[in-house]
């Protein structure tokens, strides 16, 4: 915890490490330098070439390209550490932030904490020590699902991610599966759906598109409709409280149950996810809605944190 | 050098594969068995069988299944007795446990498609099939819309990646004559011994037998059509066209011609809604470079929304949209209708 001032009164932020010094830590340092419950002061890489740790250095953190031994070492330890590495790593470095009671927000793949989604269910998980942020396409999709299984049964839900080449790293691309079944769990235990599918693709158009995701929910025949449209309102302004560039692009669209192919009656949900450009370009909004509900995530903790501290 | 000691090219049938789109995915366990029935007994080597958007399509943005693709896998392992089956997989949409299943239901080949630019994604696939001893077919989608270079560059990462031929595929039944030609010659100068070449065509400028005999000149050793052009947008190349051109050309395809001639006129024709046909929508899927699948539902979300198909399509076009965005689809037919 660190005391700093600011406009004549004494702030206090928790203090953050950022472990991953490619595009996402990056991203997610600008975010954070933003934060009022937040201080990063580490970005640890493995590269001392790596541009990420050039700009921290810049920014006034203390930024090291020797992993997070060094880090894990020092006497004065992070509060917080943002995971922005792979799963692999990940696996590796969870138990030894554990262990030293470093709270961790993963942004990988690796899935070893609960899943959370800020808009859903942040509040169940603020003592967690490792929270899972799931992936690009579940931040963006499951608060729907959500939004509808809390007004109507949901047996179905089903969405479609697509996303920029250039935006997708070749962790993705080496295990695509794991997009696609962290992806479906989500669905199912956060977003409330008794059955989920999710879909991604890669669209390399130039100039590249921005993220787009598509939400299909089965619903009961007789399902309020307007009661649904209401939700998945309510909830989109949510997560575009903490992802800006979040929004609806069309109302919901709702069908009624098809004989044939189209199957059981639907609302589907159409969104578009802008990134902010703090250091991603904004078409690839796949990775700032990660760095902002890692964001998100953090302040939550952070205020846990802080409050301990007060009391103790 | 021919495919086999047998003959010069391998084809592999589509209908009960790409033709899902054209039926909106609604095959029966009977309609595979007729098809594949006649279409071994007629001496086609390989018949392809899955949802249209391969294992794992059945969903809202693709149709729903009416019987489950398995069931129809095992349906026409079950049937054919010298044709070996094949399905179609998407990575990001189906996964590796859809690709164990079918192995375990007794298909022998695993084709697994991406976007011509996208062939990364599939490394993972490409070894599971090989490590379960399926032979491995690679799709690079949308052909049309990178030149030689590029879509060769993809095909050596499939090879590299254990894809025994690599397919350039003319998912929007764009590409004319010697595109088809320059685009297969440099797949099969960058892939050498490593790996075959094959060509998919489509009907959508009316070139599927002409495009499908230059890619074969070209150095193609794998083509694929549809009996009856089943497929999607204006359909596949005619398997039944396509080896009686082969007969005339000295191309050995090892298709009895005239059993494949009634084979599409008495089995597979009554399996299919109407025919396909190259009518507007399907001539725009071609002039504007859209993806053929896209046919269907084009044509619902205009009939839904009450707006212009053929706008819906232009419109897919100048997003470039690619394969498996369907859903995209609706959302511009709801822009369109709010105009």
């Amino acid at each position: 915890m660190r005391v700093s001032e600011g406009e004549g009164e004494t702030v206090s932020k928790a203090t953050a490490a950022i472990v991953g010094s490619g595009n996402i830590g990056t991203d997610l340092m600008y975010k954070l330098l933003r934060s009022a419950s937040i201080e990063p002061r580490w970005m640890v890489g493995i590269d001392p070439a790596s541009p990420g740790l050039k700009r921290a250095a810049a920014e006034g953190l203390d930024a090291s390209a020797e992993g997070v031994e060094r880090l894990l070492a020092r006497r004065e330890r992070p509060d917080l550490v943002f995971e922005a590495t792979s799963a692999r790593v990940h696996r590796e470095n969870a138990p030894r932030y554990e262990a030293l009671g470093i709270r961790a927000v993963d942004l990988t793949p690796a899935a070893l904490g609960p899943a959370v989604v800020p808009a859903v269910n942040l509040g169940a998980h603020l003592d967690a020590p490792n929270v899972s942020l799931i992936t690009c396409g579940g931040q963006a999709t499951i608060p729907i699902v959500h939004a509808v299984s809390r007004v109507a049964e949901v047996a179905y839900a089903e969405i479609v991610a697509s996303v920029a080449s250039p935006s997708a790293g070749p962790g993705t691309r080496a295990n695509i599966d794991e997009f696609t079944i962290a992806t479906r769990r989500g669905i199912e235990r956060i977003g409330g759906a008794v059955r989920g599918k999710a879909i991604i693709i890669l669209n390399p158009a130039e100039p590249p598109m921005i993220m787009r995701d598509t939400v299909f929910c089965a619903i009961p025949a007789g399902a309020d409709r307007e009661a649904i449209t209401a939700s998945i309102k309510e909830v989109a302004a949510e997560v575009a409280s903490y992802v800006p560039g979040y929004r609806l692009r069309a109302a919901p669209q709702f069908d009624d149950p098809a004989p044939g192919s189209d199957g059981p009656a639907r609302v589907a949900v159409f969104l578009e996810v802008e990134g902010a450009g703090d250091y991603l370009p904004p078409y690839s909004g796949n990775l700032d809605i990660m760095t902002a509900a890692a964001t998100r995530v953090g302040e939550g903790f952070a205020r846990r944190v802080l409050a301990r501290r007060a009391t103790a | 050098m021919p495919y086999s000691a047998d003959l010069d090219v391998r084809v592999t049938d589509s209908s009960l594969r790409d033709g899902s789109h054209a039926k909106q995915h609604r095959f029966t366990v009977a309609d595979v068995r007729s098809v594949v029935g006649a279409l071994d007994a007629a001496g086609v080597p390989v018949i392809e069988v899955s949802h249209g958007d391969g294992l794992g399509g059945s969903s809202f943005n693709y149709g729903f299944s009416r019987t489950p693709e398995q069931e129809l896998i095992r349906a026409a392992v079950e049937t054919a007795r010298r044709a070996r089956i094949a399905f179609l997989m998407l990575p990001g949409l189906g996964v590796l446990d859809d690709i164990r299943e079918a192995a375990g239901n007794g298909a022998a080949i695993c084709r697994i498609a991406t976007h011509c630019t996208e062939a990364d994604i599939a490394v993972q696939h490409f070894g599971l099939a090989r490590d379960l001893g399926l032979e491995t077919v690679g799709f690079l989608m949308m052909a049309h819309s990178r030149p030689p270079e590029v879509l060769a560059a993809q095909a050596r990462i499939m090879a590299d990646a254990g894809c025994q031929c690599v397919y350039v595929v003319d998912s929007a039944g764009a590409l004319i004559l010697e595109q088809t030609g320059d685009r297969v010659a440099a797949l099969v100068a960058e892939l050498g011994s490593d790996a075959q070449v094959g060509f998919h065509g489509h009907e959508n400028l009316g070139l599927g037998v002409a495009n499908s005999v230059v890619a074969v000149r070209a150095g193609a050793l794998q083509i694929d059509g549809s009996t009856r052009r089943f497929g999607a947008g204006a359909g596949n190349t005619p398997v039944e066209a396509f080896a009686a051109v082969a007969e005339k050309l000295g191309i050995r395809t090892g298709i009895d011609v005239p059993k494949i001639i009634d084979a599409a006129e008495d089995v597979v024709r009554p399996v299919m809604d109407g025919e396909c046909l190259l009518d507007r929508l399907s001539l725009t899927m071609g002039y504007a470079g859209v993806y053929s699948s896209f046919l269907k539902h084009a044509d619902r979300q205009a009939a839904r929304y009450g707006v212009s198909g053929t706008e819906i399509l232009l419109e897919a076009g100048r997003r470039n949209l690619v394969g498996g965005q369907e859903d995209q689809l609706i959302e511009i037919a709801v822009a369109l209708a709010e105009k």
